[in-house]
């Protein structure tokens, strides 16, 4: 019972390392970049749910959504402001300026809001389940936050597979210039997809916040890098990939802080990454793409 | 394969480059101003002590760094009024933000103000950055809370007014065997503080000599302070009926509400980290019912100068002290006593100041807020002598027992 125990708290929180794993991997796959803001744009969208039901009162569930609007825009204002002016420049510089908004977003949050953690109320207003007399107990939050990762994952799948604009993501992200080439819009579509990477990291602030009530300007670093990793388990660019490899992630850091030890469960997470890489360079998931000469 | 109106670097274009460039010399000559009003404002008064405080007044901590600024003047207004030396006391408080880093800065900054003595620094880890300094520089230093026994080792200027953490740890121990709450005990620490681990340390020793037995120890880092269903899960299948949280109230308040949302309810004791819980903003009180915690001060206390204190402090502040404020309104007289009691005056250099204010710290005895009635005494290690006394909380406020 303990097992099960640890295997569904391994599976909600794998859930929310999924779902940001999502934005990750989908800004990867597109414009080729990695966008070590997104940590923070979770952190902000936390923000925002917070303090729409806090101080404007507002029902939980328009919270969530003008949250989404919010990170949305910003996710949007990020790239047009920081990624865009460098789309030709060596992916070094844009790697630096993705650390520099995330430091930027984070001293922002800090500055407009307070360094001092707040008490983030959850947004699903349910009791826990108790099953077995009491040896098994199943939060709301974890039911929660897994059927929304399992409905993100279709509706993107679906999306990319059948939709006009994710067959010009899947266009961009083959090839950026014969895609251009073809007519279609490469900077419009890198936009829309900053704009569904950062909707999707608004839903995952605000389940993290609701299944740890905590929150502060660096809520978001850790699950952020967390969740990296989980995208390069996976395999990066590829989205079920990122699902698969959140959730494993979740379970081996639960399962390792419950069965070996409390003290090591994050070297163990980073060491089970690097062995993946060692034998799988690409990621569970991953298309191996050689290099053209 | 770049465009033609970008700048071969970086794709930043002409015009852009030029705006950026003037923005730059704009923001250069706001500095400059800046740095030119700053040095404006050294005047001091000569005739007063100066005395520095060094906390962290935001960040996870800031709490108990505003807790320790606001009991200190409380303390520092009674003390001018008396009127009973020539001169008056002077106090200015900097943010460390709990911070190592940052406590230097604010050091540094009070030495400039040219500072006599030290109130601080609030919490364990900058103190263990500043007190070596003050050490060298020598400058009299009382930390109304920083608890570990390395704070004050081997420095003869140095002294604190709250319990060292062992000495909570043992105290913890004891005081649920006499009670008897529990033969069952669970610990989840934080096992990168020294506060934590020092605490859980002397704990477990005197846990075992007591034949308490500690079904279940689990720890977490900064890095992991957020997910604890697994530490509660094990205490919960080990049967633990008492938890026990030698952590600060930020991470217990998360533990607290996953035990409920895991139907878990034991009953938590924790040190005088967890004192600060109630004023957390946003917390659900309820969850908090029952919890114990072991801690000098307790705000409904019917002796008279703690009540005189707590209105004071209500109507400055719109909420009930803490221990930390009552430590640093205690520290603040414990410096009155001994300027008292050495004859130092304001002309005097901290460094002259400092060896007359160590030998009157050991030979003073205050009647003060914390010690549960007794009188604080200081020994030449400057560890404090007080008596120690257990605090439940009841429908959203601390209640003595």
């Amino acid at each position: 019972m303990t097992f099960l125990n640890h295997l569904i708290n391994g599976i909600s929180l794998g859930s929310v390392y999924a779902i940001i794993a999502l934005g990750y991997t989908m800004v990867y796959g597109i414009a080729k970049m990695l966008n070590f803001a997104h940590g923070d744009v979770i952190m902000v969208g936390g923000f925002v749910s917070f303090l729409t039901v806090s101080s404007a009162g507002v029902p939980a569930i328009v919270s969530v959504l003008i949250s989404m609007a919010v990170c949305t825009v910003l996710g949007v204002l990020i790239e047009r402001l920081a990624y865009k002016p460098l789309r030709g420049a060596p992916s070094l510089a844009v790697l630096i300026t993705a650390i520099g908004v995330s430091y930027f977003l984070q001293n922002a949050a800090q500055l407009l809001w307070g360094s001092d953690s707040k008490v983030f109320t959850s947004v699903v207003p349910f009791n826990s389940i108790s099953l077995a007399g009491g040896k098994l107990v199943i939060t709301p939050e974890s039911i929660v936050t897994v059927s929304a990762c399992i409905v993100i994952m279709v509706a993107l799948t679906l999306f990319t597979a059948k939709t006009k604009m994710g067959k010009a993501m899947r266009a961009v992200s083959e090839d950026k210039g014969a895609a251009q080439l073809m007519g279609i819009n490469v900077n419009s579509t890198i936009s829309v997809t900053f704009a569904i990477g950062s909707a999707l990291a608004a839903i995952a602030g605000i389940l993290l916040c609701s299944a740890y009530p905590t929150l502060s300007p660096t809520t978001g670093s850790m699950p952020g890098i967390k969740a990296f990793t989980a995208a390069v388990f996976g395999g990066i660019g590829s989205i079920p990939g990122a699902m698969l490899g959140g959730i494993l992630l979740g379970i081996i850091e639960i399962f390792s802080k419950a069965y070996i030890s409390t003290e090591l469960s994050d070297a163990i997470v980073f060491a089970v990454l690097i062995l993946v890489l060692l034998v799988k360079p690409e990621g569970l998931l991953g298309r191996h793409v050689r290099e053209k000469v | 394969m770049l465009p033609c109106d970008t700048f071969p670097y970086f794709g930043i274009n002409l015009k852009e480059y030029i705006m950026k460039k003037v923005l730059s010399l704009v923001l250069a000559a706001v500095m400059l101003m800046g740095i030119i009003t700053l040095s404006g404002c050294g005047a001091k008064d000569s005739n007063t002590i100066r005395i520095g405080g060094i906390g962290p007044l935001t960040g996870g901590a800031a709490a108990y760094g505003n807790a320790v600024k606001n009991g200190a003047e409380i303390a520092l207004e009674e003390i001018n009024a008396l009127d009973e030396l020539s001169f008056d006391f002077e106090f200015k408080f900097e943010d460390d933000e709990h911070s190592p880093e940052k406590a230097d800065n604010a050091y540094n900054a009070l030495r400039d103000w040219e500072m006599h003595i030290l109130l601080g620094t609030v919490t364990t880890t900058p103190c263990l950055a500043v007190a070596p300094k003050t050490f060298a520089e020598r400058v009299f230093t009382i930390t109304p809370s920083a608890s570990s026994p390395e704070v004050i080792e081997g420095k003869d200027n140095v002294f604190q007014v709250c319990f060292s953490d062992p000495g909570q740890g043992t105290a913890s121990a004891k005081y649920i065997a006499e009670n008897a709450m529990a033969t069952k005990i669970a610990v989840i620490y934080k096992n990168d503080d020294a506060y934590s681990t020092g605490i859980y340390e002397a704990f477990k020793a005197e846990a075992e000599r007591l034949d308490l037995e500690i079904v279940s120890t689990t720890t977490f880092t900064t890095d992991t302070a957020s997910d604890f269903s697994v530490q509660i899960g094990d205490a919960k299948a080990n049967g633990a009926e008492l938890v026990f949280l030698p952590i600060y109230y930020e991470p217990a308040s998360l533990i607290l509400s996953q035990a409920k949302s895991a139907d878990y309810a034991p009953v938590f004791f924790g040190v005088d980290g967890m004192d600060g819980i109630l004023s957390l903003k946003g917390f659900d009180k309820s969850l908090a019912e029952g919890v114990h915690l072991l801690t000098p001060f307790s705000a409904d206390s019917e002796d008279a100068k703690i009540k005189s204190f707590v209105t004071k402090y209500q109507e400055k502040h719109g909420e009930i002290p803490n221990q930390f404020a009552a430590d640093a309104y205690d520290a603040m007289y414990a410096i009155y006593e001994a300027v008292k009691k050495s004859g130092v005056t304001p002309d005097m250099s901290a460094e002259d100041m400092c060896d007359k204010l160590s030998e009157a710290m050991t030979q003073i005895q205050i009647n003060g807020l914390t010690g549960a009635g007794s009188a604080l005494t200081w020994n030449e290690k400057g560890e404090v002598s007080k008596a120690p006394m257990a605090v439940v909380i009841k429908d959203g406020v601390y209640v003595g027992k």
